[in-house]
């Protein structure tokens, strides 16, 4: 069983498949987000449905272009035989 | 006293007894002796043992309340996984290296008092060197020995800190220490123990010792070694220093550096440690925000983390023993051969990623949430982009590229199958604690008033990690790992000691030569010739002393010939060896 479902995710047959079940569960995470009630919401945006959504895209689009920004131009990434 | 089973002593004298057991039998006392050490944590009673006097100061062998509990319980069920883990190993070295290094660990962990605290610190450092070094490598041996000066550093930072606040305050008892730097109450010995405990819990900049030893480590050490040191680490900035306004910052910036560093990582675990500086964040910026859920979640986080981290460790490792490759360029296809792998993996990398139902999402939560109500939007937001980055790392980019993306067609198949039951405990338990928190929850050291499982805190959380995946795959070819190595604050000391080496090699080498020609030419003639004069001499018959004398003076002569190497080290250890007695020598008369 295990196996079939790590073949699910690794199999270029079921691309279709999984590419659609990725777009259901985003669409209902957000519909989720717009139907649960919100009673402690302190900050601003806990009480913008949907902005989870959004700030998760945008972190994890800022965390790999900022790194790569300092990895390249900022030098931090050097060839394997940097310390030899 | 009769009634407490320090668990430490059970690690430490344990390990005595391994190199003598064969085959199943020491395979039988391996398990069995952490699992003693488990007992002997749940049946253990809140109170002081072990009270004595040393060069007249107080000392506390073990001083037991609910934040000691806590971790020593996570610490000795690390054991066993670990041990179950390393079962197949045949030879002695790595499990008894393994068992002091846990014992110590524990150690710390009881440790009512600084001098105490320090022993069990120093030998932690020694006996996770040995994991290192075990892996036999030229590189293995070089990290290790950086590991072992940094944390040598660390340490002497350490006493001397002890040092000064045992003088300040008197007492070299272990407990909160009063005034903190805002205050400016914390006198300089209090803020050398923090720079000791900062370089413990991998606090950026004094980070890239584990992030360049960790990787290098024995495939089973590399288990050990994400587990405790770091933690007993958060344990005494939890027990020294609550509500330290500082660590607050530290901890946030920490849990994004490690995120930014992961991203332009090769290495497999080398990745992984990187999020175990981002994790630690979460720790440390728990402990400075001081307040009693901050503090819940700081060591909730800790004790979940040692599980799903040493998991997600094992992981790696059994890609590391089954194929030999470590870098994320060389992997990739291995699902077809390893689903059981992939699937355990999979379990440790939803934990450390905070999904709902798994343990990450139970104590990560209660550290953010701690931060919300104490009005720190930036800390919080800050924390909730470094969770995006984790599951980015350790849940979307690891995988994919270890065990799908491209097909490498290597040659592989399960890890041998203490392995994988080791890795099943450990996911057995991420699993359990993310759905049933309540048993850990009243472990933590303050009662709870948090609940996880809201609507709004779950969809948030899905919101967060499923969007992070849709960026993982819209911009995937931007996350191609590529070959290359990254600088971190450890180029001061690699390429310094390159400096370092250059003095030692031209002036002083130079400057040693010159000194010991002179002796040579000199020195050595004029007490040979003394000694010939002295048997000479002896034809009087007061010979006896003066023979003892004139034979001393050779052997002595010989003796500092040797000492004469000329290799810098060994002049280096001698003078780190001179401080530390001059220090102690220092502490008792002066005291």
């Amino acid at each position: 069983m295990i196996a079939r479902i790590v073949d699910f995710f690794g199999d270029e047959a079921h691309a279709i498949r999984r590419r659609r079940l990725f777009y259901l569960v985003l669409v209902l995470i957000v519909v989720a987000d717009f139907l649960v009630p919100r009673e402690h919401a302190e900050y601003l945006w806990e009480r913008l449905p949907g902005w989870s959504a959004v700030y998760g895209f945008a972190s994890c689009v800022i965390l790999i272009f900022v790194s790569k920004f300092l990895g390249h131009q900022g030098g931090l990434m050097r060839r394997e035989d940097y310390y030899d | 006293m009769t009634d407490f089973v320090h668990p430490a002593l059970l690690f430490i004298l344990g390990a005595v007894a391994i190199p003598f057991l064969k085959e199943t039998i020491r395979k039988a006392y391996l398990v069995l002796v952490p699992l003693l050490a488990f007992l002997a944590v749940l049946t253990i009673e809140p109170g002081s043992y072990g009270a004595a006097m040393f060069i007249g100061q107080e000392i506390l062998i073990a001083k037991v309340d609910k934040l000691s509990i806590l971790f020593a319980t996570v610490f000795t069920i690390m054991a066993l996984v670990g041990m179950v883990y390393a079962l197949h190993l045949t030879r002695a070295g790595q499990h008894v290296a393994a068992f002091v290094y846990v014992g110590s660990a524990l150690g710390v962990v009881f440790a009512g008092d600084y001098l105490t605290l320090y022993l069990f610190w120093e030998g932690m450092a020694f006996a996770s060197a040995y994991l290192v070094f075990a892996q036999g490598s030229d590189k293995a041996t070089r990290a290790a020995f950086r590991y072992l000066m940094v944390h040598v550093t660390g340490g002497v930072a350490l006493l001397g800190g002890i040092l000064l606040h045992g003088a300040a305050t008197g007492s070299l008892l272990f407990g909160p220490i009063e005034g903190g730097p805002m205050e400016a109450g914390m006198g300089a010995g209090a803020y050398l123990i923090l720079a000791g405990f900062l370089l413990n819990a991998a606090v950026p900049p004094l980070n890239a010792w584990l992030t360049d030893a960790y990787p290098e480590a024995t495939v089973t050490g590399a288990v050990f070694m994400s587990a405790f040191t770091t933690k007993t680490a958060v344990y005494v900035l939890a027990r020294a220093f609550p509500g330290t306004d500082i660590l607050v910052w530290l901890g946030t910036v920490m849990a994004l550096y490690g995120v930014v560093y992961a991203v332009l990582e090769n290495d497999c675990r080398r990745l992984l440690a990187y999020h175990i500086v981002s994790q630690v964040g979460y720790m440390v910026a728990g402990v400075g925000i001081g307040t009693e859920m901050a503090v819940n979640g700081a060591t909730s986080h800790a004790f979940a983390h040692i599980l799903y981290k040493a998991l997600l460790f094992m992981g790696a490792g059994a890609v590391i023993h089954v194929t030999g490759r470590r870098k994320l360029t060389e992997l990739g296809g291995l699902y077809r051969t390893m689903p059981l792998t992939v699937a355990l993996y999979m379990i440790g990398a939803f934990a450390i990623s905070a999904f709902p139902f798994f343990s990450g999402f139970v104590t990560k939560s209660m550290v953010v949430a701690a931060a919300g109500q104490d009005h720190r939007a930036l800390v919080m937001l800050a924390l909730t982009m470094a969770s995006s980055g984790t599951f980015l790392h350790t849940g979307l980019k690891l995988p994919y590229y270890m065990f799908f993306g491209t097909d490498r067609k290597l040659d592989a198949r399960e890890p041998p199958r203490n392995m994988l039951v080791a890795m099943g405990m450990a996911a057995a338990l991420c699993i359990a604690i993310g759905l049933f928190p309540g048993p850990l929850y009243t472990l933590l050291p303050y009662p709870v008033d948090f609940e996880p499982y809201t609507g709004a805190h779950v969809t948030e959380s899905l919101g967060i990690l499923m969007f992070t995946a849709l960026g993982f795959v819209i911009f995937l070819k931007a996350l191609d790992p590529e070959n290359t190595i990254s600088l971190d604050t450890d180029w001061f000391y690699r390429k310094g000691a390159r400096g370092f080496m250059w003095l030692a090699e031209k002036p002083l080498a130079r400057y040693e030569k010159a000194a010991s020609d002179v002796s040579e030419t000199a020195v050595l003639p004029f007490l040979h010739g003394s000694a010939r004069a002295g048997l000479r001499l002896d034809l009087n018959g007061v010979d006896g002393v003066v023979n003892g004398v004139a034979r001393s003076i050779l052997t002595g002569g010989g003796v500092l010939r040797r000492l004469q190497t000329g290799v810098v080290t060994h002049y280096a250890l001698a003078m780190i060896a001179g401080v530390i007695a001059a220090v102690v020598v220092f502490a008792v008369v002066w005291r």
